[in-house]
């Protein structure tokens, strides 16, 4: 059946079964591939997308209960922590093989969103349900602080 | 910076590269040639002079006879033939061909460093170009921690050479010696005016002449270069950071379908019985289609099973929900790997096959002061990169192409050839970014799978592997039974080494027969130990293999580090010494160790004993320093400990001291790790930085909580939940890197900073608790803490 989803600010038609996470709508439907499955199970956050600006795991969220919210990828976000967070990505070479980062980066604006001088515990809390078998956790670490620190 | 996205077709140029023939993929852009047109204007304005406009060079006007072959076809590492690797268009753009696959080692950015800085390009005129799997760029298995160190000499060589041609095109436009012309930063300039020519304008011409021979070739020295050993960013995390960039699961072609498989759960296990009416009827599921069983031994098919194929990636997971399967058991089905941990240390109580001697063991056992004897136990582990498995074939009558996140395109390629039973020539296979890999994607059955699926729908495929099918049907970590006896003398000096390793060979999933490790297994950290005690024997003993066994970051290093480096702590505790002190008189005088003179069948990863020597002095060195780093022998807060471990493995030093914070109800924290490593040459010590840090948390990820489990030969684990690895919060506080300067050739990277993870997680934990951690994983996947018993179980 087909519904609009506001996705990166536009209104997008989609037609997927019933239930059909958010994930497999944007990835294969709409070829949206910035967004990751890793899991399925919302155990790792690689699917990360913000939902009216909350990190949310869109492989668990059927498309068809996101109503009129606002979705937003990692191919859409823009924002001054969105931003700041890209930069210190990029000047620190956080990511190593990248496929956890669209989730990551996903993660960390959110959190600099609420937070703009995170806690090494806030970053935890934050930042746990985000796997990365690169293991560029201290990266991130260090980068979100970087990056709140220009905000 | 100019970067091209992968999977893009070469265009034409002018200086050509020989071009793949990989059809483009529609998700990405493809970039057609530049036309040439016009004069190329350089605007260099002096104060009061005219603007200098450089001239249109027409290659045709020289009349160049025909060059001839390339003298550069077999230099050390292979082809060097600039062509190959070079391509520079009219527009200035250097396109580097990079063999190796991308999985985060920064090898776009690495490889392209190294050409580059020999070519005298304009770094921000460099774009990579993926290429497709091809016996012409040699080995492209990426994998061994090997692509620098394979590269190296070759890549610079080829850059050298263009950027030789390219000063021999200008001379010839200017009518001088070559001699009279430098190259630099993507121009040509010369000694007798302010005129330059760019690469753009040149390269046509530069195309045309005869490719140099080796010894007509200078290379830069180290002192001139401008990018190799600098800290260059990256080509690839621009793109990341944008959600750009084509991994294997991204691949879109058109009137594509999405599979997943349904695979029997024992390695050679068989559909018995399936009904897929339930299957069929999930809106969007296409059609289901059997895959043939496997036949032992593994290799790399596929493992069978039923497929189902829909319109997206979920419809067809739904559709394999609900498809009805019996499946037969096969000869594994007896698998249990809790028993046969205990049928592995039986063997390892025996003795086995001699790998290594020196001396005199068994003597030196019945004349030492004191005993010690211990045995350690590592489980499998599963690679598990962030990116499952993925692949996306296409048929065009009996041509085949394939995309994937391959790390070894030629084996793939191979793989394909011999398993549909069609000519090499009509596959291609062009490898994408891979999303992490630790040796995971070396074994293409994936692709296989997404192949033998199109050619039955007739239509593109891409297959998806779920991460329960990743954990579930692997190439897993081979389990592991070490045994360790020691003798010392009443000074507590080692005066007898021996080290009985049992594990099933990888070997076993090319010939089902075969139980006894390799050379090249043993010769991962147990032949090739470095220690100076006068009576030393290393043997192995054979174990079976259920699962595939298969590579993962490091292979046996893992669990002979582990053995290794945890008994030299604790005979460092029975002699009442410094762990620290006492591993490096282990060490023992700086020396080359050669394990060829006392019996042993050594690999030395393919490092020539010549170029890459066993060096005492280098461990003792990142020994010395990576406890410099941490402060060692300084006052702990209760309940902290160091532990520290140092092992050579893909020709490169690592020094790891760990601190560990233990609380009373076990609950554990890593405040600090410092680490010292002697790689040689390094490209980019970025690259250097991340890895070590990479590969550290990997080895204590899985030292700390992973473990697969067989039942009924099985895997027991499916999501990240059972197979548990390391979070955030669970990371390191802090985590320094020392990389030791030197002019050493190049050594491994993505691999060595593993082994050394866990033996030093466990003599901190033995420092900080008195409990001697001997069977992995120390937590597992449920708990948050170590188990404390009341008394430390140390055997001496």
């Amino acid at each position: 059946m087909a519904i609009t989803l506001k996705i990166n600010g536009k209104d997008t038609t989609v037609d997927a079964a019933p239930g059909t996470p958010l994930l497999w709508v944007l990835r294969d439907h709409l070829k949206m591939t910035g967004t990751k499955f890793g899991c399925g199970i919302a155990q790792c956050g690689a699917c990360t997308v913000h939902i009216d600006g909350a990190p949310t795991r869109s492989c668990v969220l059927p498309h068809d209960s996101i109503g009129a919210s606002a979705i937003t990828t990692i191919e859409g976000v823009e924002s001054n922590a969105a931003n700041a967070i890209r930069e210190a990505w990029i000047a620190d070479d956080v990511p190593q093989c990248g496929y956890c980062q669209s989730g990551q980066i996903m993660a960390a604006t959110a959190l600099l969103a609420e937070n703009a001088s995170p806690t090494d515990a806030d970053i935890d809390t934050a930042m746990s349900g985000n796997l990365c078998r690169c293991a560029t956790y201290m990266s991130i670490r260090r980068a979100i602080k970087k990056a709140a620190d220009t905000l | 910076m100019f970067l091209r996205d992968i999977g893009v077709i070469p265009g034409p140029r002018s200086a050509g590269r020989q071009s793949d023939e990989a059809a483009s993929i529609t998700n990405l852009s493809r970039r057609g040639f530049v036309a040439g047109s016009g004069l190329f204007v350089i605007g260099i304005t002096l104060a009061g002079c005219s603007t200098y406009v450089e001239p249109e060079i027409d290659a045709n006007a020289f009349n160049l006879p025909p060059a001839g072959p390339s003298p550069l076809t077999e230099v050390t590492g292979g082809d060097a033939t600039p062509a190959l690797w070079i391509a520079i268009t009219e527009d200035g753009t250097v396109e580097i061909t990079c063999h190796r696959s991308e999985m985060g080692q920064q090898v776009w950015t690495s490889m392209a460093q190294i050409v580059a800085d020999e070519l005298e390009a304009d770094w921000d005129s460099v774009k990579i170009v993926q290429a497709e799997g091809h016996e012409r760029y040699g080995d492209q298995n990426t994998d061994g921690s090997r692509s620098v160190r394979y590269n190296f000499h070759r890549l610079r060589v080829a850059g050298a050479a263009m950027q030789q041609m390219l000063v021999q095109a200008a001379a010839l436009y200017w009518k001088l010696e070559p001699g009279e012309c430098t190259a630099s930063q993507g121009k040509v300039s010369n000694s007798q005016n302010s005129d330059t020519l760019s690469y753009g304008n040149l390269a046509e011409l530069a195309g045309r002449l005869q490719v140099p021979a080796e010894d007509d070739i200078t290379l830069k020295t180290p002192e001139e270069w401008r990018l190799i050993g600098k800290e260059i960013p990256s080509l690839t995390i621009p793109l990341i950071t944008q959600g750009k960039g084509t991994f294997g699961i991204d691949v879109d072609v058109p009137d594509m379908v999405y599979a997943v498989v349904a695979r029997p759960p024992q390695v050679f296990g068989r559909v018995g019985l399936v009904v897929d009416t339930a299957a069929l009827a999930v809106p969007g599921v296409l059609q289901t289609v059997m895959l043939p069983a496997p036949k032992p031994p593994a290799v790399f098919q596929p493992l069978g099973g039923v497929a189902v194929v829909a319109r997206d990636t979920w419809a067809a997971i739904q559709g394999r929900n609900a498809l009805e399967i019996e499946w037969a058991d096969g000869p594994n089905a007896g698998y249990d790997s809790e028993a046969f941990a205990e049928t592995m240390k039986q063997t390892a109580r025996q003795p086995g096959q001699v790998r290594r001697t020196r001396g005199d063991v068994r003597a030196g056992l019945a004349k030492a002061a004191t005993t010690v004897e211990a045995e350690y136990y590592a489980p499998h582990y599963s690679q598990s990169p962030m990116e499952p498995p993925s692949a996306t074939a296409r048929w065009t009558g009996d041509k085949l192409q394939c995309w994937g996140c391959v790390q070894d395109p030629q084996a793939t390629r191979q793989t394909l050839a011999d398993l549909l039973g069609i000519d090499k020539q009509n596959i291609t296979v062009k490898p994408t970014w891979l999303g992490g890999a630790f040796g995971r994607k070396s074994k293409p059955d994936f692709v296989v799978e997404a192949a033998l699926i199109a050619k039955e729908v007739g239509k593109p495929v891409k297959v998806t592997w779920t991460r329960e099918d990743e954990v579930r049907h692997g190439f897993y970590h081979a389990v592991s039974a070490q045994r360790m006896e020691a003798g010392l003398d009443k000074d507590g000096n080692c005066t007898t080494w021996l080290h009985r390793t049992v594990f099933p060979p990888i070997s076993s999933t090319f010939d089902s027969s075969v139980a006894t490790p390799s050379d090249g297994e043993v010769g991962m950290g147990a032949t090739d130990v470095p220690f100076a005690m006068p009576n030393l024997r290393v043997e192995s003993g054979d174990a079976k293999g259920h699962l595939r066994t298969g590579w993962l970051r490091s292979v046996c290093n893992i669990f002979h580090a582990f053995a290794v480096q945890s008994f030299a702590a604790e005979l460092a505790h029975a002699a009442g010494r410094d762990q620290k002190d006492y591993l490096i008189e282990l060490i023992g005088p700086a020396r080359v160790i050669d394990p060829v003179t006392e019996g042993a069948t050594y690999s030395n990863y393919g490092g020539t004993p010549e170029e890459y020597p066993i060096e005492t002095a280098r461990l003792v060195h990142v020994a010395q320093k990576a406890a410099e780093m941490a402060k060692w022998g300084r006052k702990l807060p209760a309940g902290h400990g160091l532990g520290i471990a140092v092992h050579r493995s893909f020709l490169s030093y690592i020094a790891t001291v760990i601190e560990v914070a233990v609380g009373k109800d076990g609950k554990l924290t890593i405040p600090g790790i410092w680490l010292s490593v002697d790689a040689g040459t390094v490209i980019n010590p970025r690259h250097v930085r991340a890895q070590m840090e990479g590969g550290t948390i990997y080895g204590l990820s899985n030292a700390l909580f992973g473990e697969i489990t067989a039942k009924n030969g099985a895997v027991v684990q499916d999501n990240f939940p059972s197979w548990r690895v390391m979070r955030m919060g669970e990371a390191p506080r802090a985590f320094e890197v020392d990389i030791v300067q030197s002019n050493r050739a190049p050594a491994g990277i993505g691999e060595p900073a593993t082994p050394p993870a866990a033996p030093a997680l466990a003599n901190a934990i033995f420092a900080a608790t008195g409990r001697r951690i001997r069977q992995l994983p120390m937590i597992g996947p449920g708990g948050n803490r170590l188990a404390l018993p009341k008394t430390p179980t140390q055997t001496a």
